[in-house]
């Protein structure tokens, strides 16, 4: 019941995050993608801030053996640089270029993006969905650090 | 460069890290939105509910800074709706098949130092700006 409340919280200040740093935008994300022609570096600062923040918190963070409201840190065990990881990294980055949109600000922005936003969430969940029947069961599972 | 917005960039980015470090303080999770999110419909059943009030908080969190700062929030998507359904499957997939996205490889992975997570966001950072440039071109912008 607690982890729903800190997991509300957490939702919230990424959201906000989101709207104040604009990435809710999807102007703006491809304004950064824009690399070779009237680029705008600020995507960079927010990725960097957001970098800095948590790898400082983080650490912080693990001095506590265990989270405050649940039993263990539950961490990606994967290492192998593999052909699904690259495969997933440029299909996402396709249609992250096609549309301006990654997950994080797709979702965020249903309740302002209109039709637009809303129709790329229905196609997102589509893609998750089609990902999981196909080859749902291959995954490596993250398991407990 | 007339668009470039540092400081609100770096502060929203700021606010992102703060997020990733709730949900690793109190839940030991890590925040990476295409997982929290598919988990809500593929996870098991008692690892459900905390992913749906994260994309709650999520949802309602433009909203509330609408109605705080009582200006409208600017949303401009030019790709039409075959490219946005496009992009949206493409999205789904590709963030599973490769374990993450923007948040989860790109911020909550490199600060823990993940090689996967540097070799991911390297690729689809760069796929981001060859597709940019690429429908530039086919457009002719």
């Amino acid at each position: 019941m607690r982890q729903n409340l800190t997991a509300l919280i957490a939702g919230a200040v990424f959201g906000i995050g989101l709207t104040v740093s604009e990435m809710i935008n999807p102007a703006k994300v491809i304004g950064f993608l824009d690399l070779f022609g009237n680029w705008d570096p600020s995507l960079a600062f927010t990725m960097g801030g957001g970098l800095i923040v948590t790898a400082i918190g983080y650490r912080l963070v693990w001095r506590r053996s265990t989270p405050i409201f649940s039993e263990q840190y539950q961490l990606p065990q994967n290492t192998q640089i593999d052909k699904n990881l690259a495969l997933g990294a440029i299909l996402f980055g396709t249609g992250w270029g096609l549309a301006g949109l990654c997950p994080g600000p797709a979702i965020a922005a249903i309740s302002i993006g209109g039709i637009k936003a809303m129709t790329f969430v229905v196609a997102m969940i589509a893609g998750i969905v089609i990902f999981e029947f196909v080859l749902g069961n291959r995954r490596p599972k993250t398991i407990a650090a | 460069m007339e668009n470039f917005t540092p400081l609100a960039a770096l502060i929203g980015g700021a606010m992102i890290g703060l997020s990733a470090i709730i949900l690793m303080a109190f839940n030991g999770r890590i925040a990476g939105i295409s997982g929290v999110f598919s988990g809500t419909l593929f996870a098991k059943t008692g690892d459900k509910a905390w992913r749906i009030y994260f994309i709650l908080g999520l949802i309602a969190a433009p909203l509330l800074y609408r109605l705080a700062s009582g200006t409208p929030l600017p949303f401009e998507m030019s790709a039409n709706m075959p490219i946005t359904i496009i992009a949206g499957l493409l999205v789904g997939f590709g963030t599973r098949l490769g374990s993450g996205c923007t948040s989860g490889h790109g911020i909550c992975g490199l600060s823990r130092l993940s090689v996967r997570s540097l070799v991911s966001v390297a690729l689809f950072m760069g796929v981001g700006f060859i597709t940019v440039a690429v429908a530039k071109m086919i457009i002719g912008v």
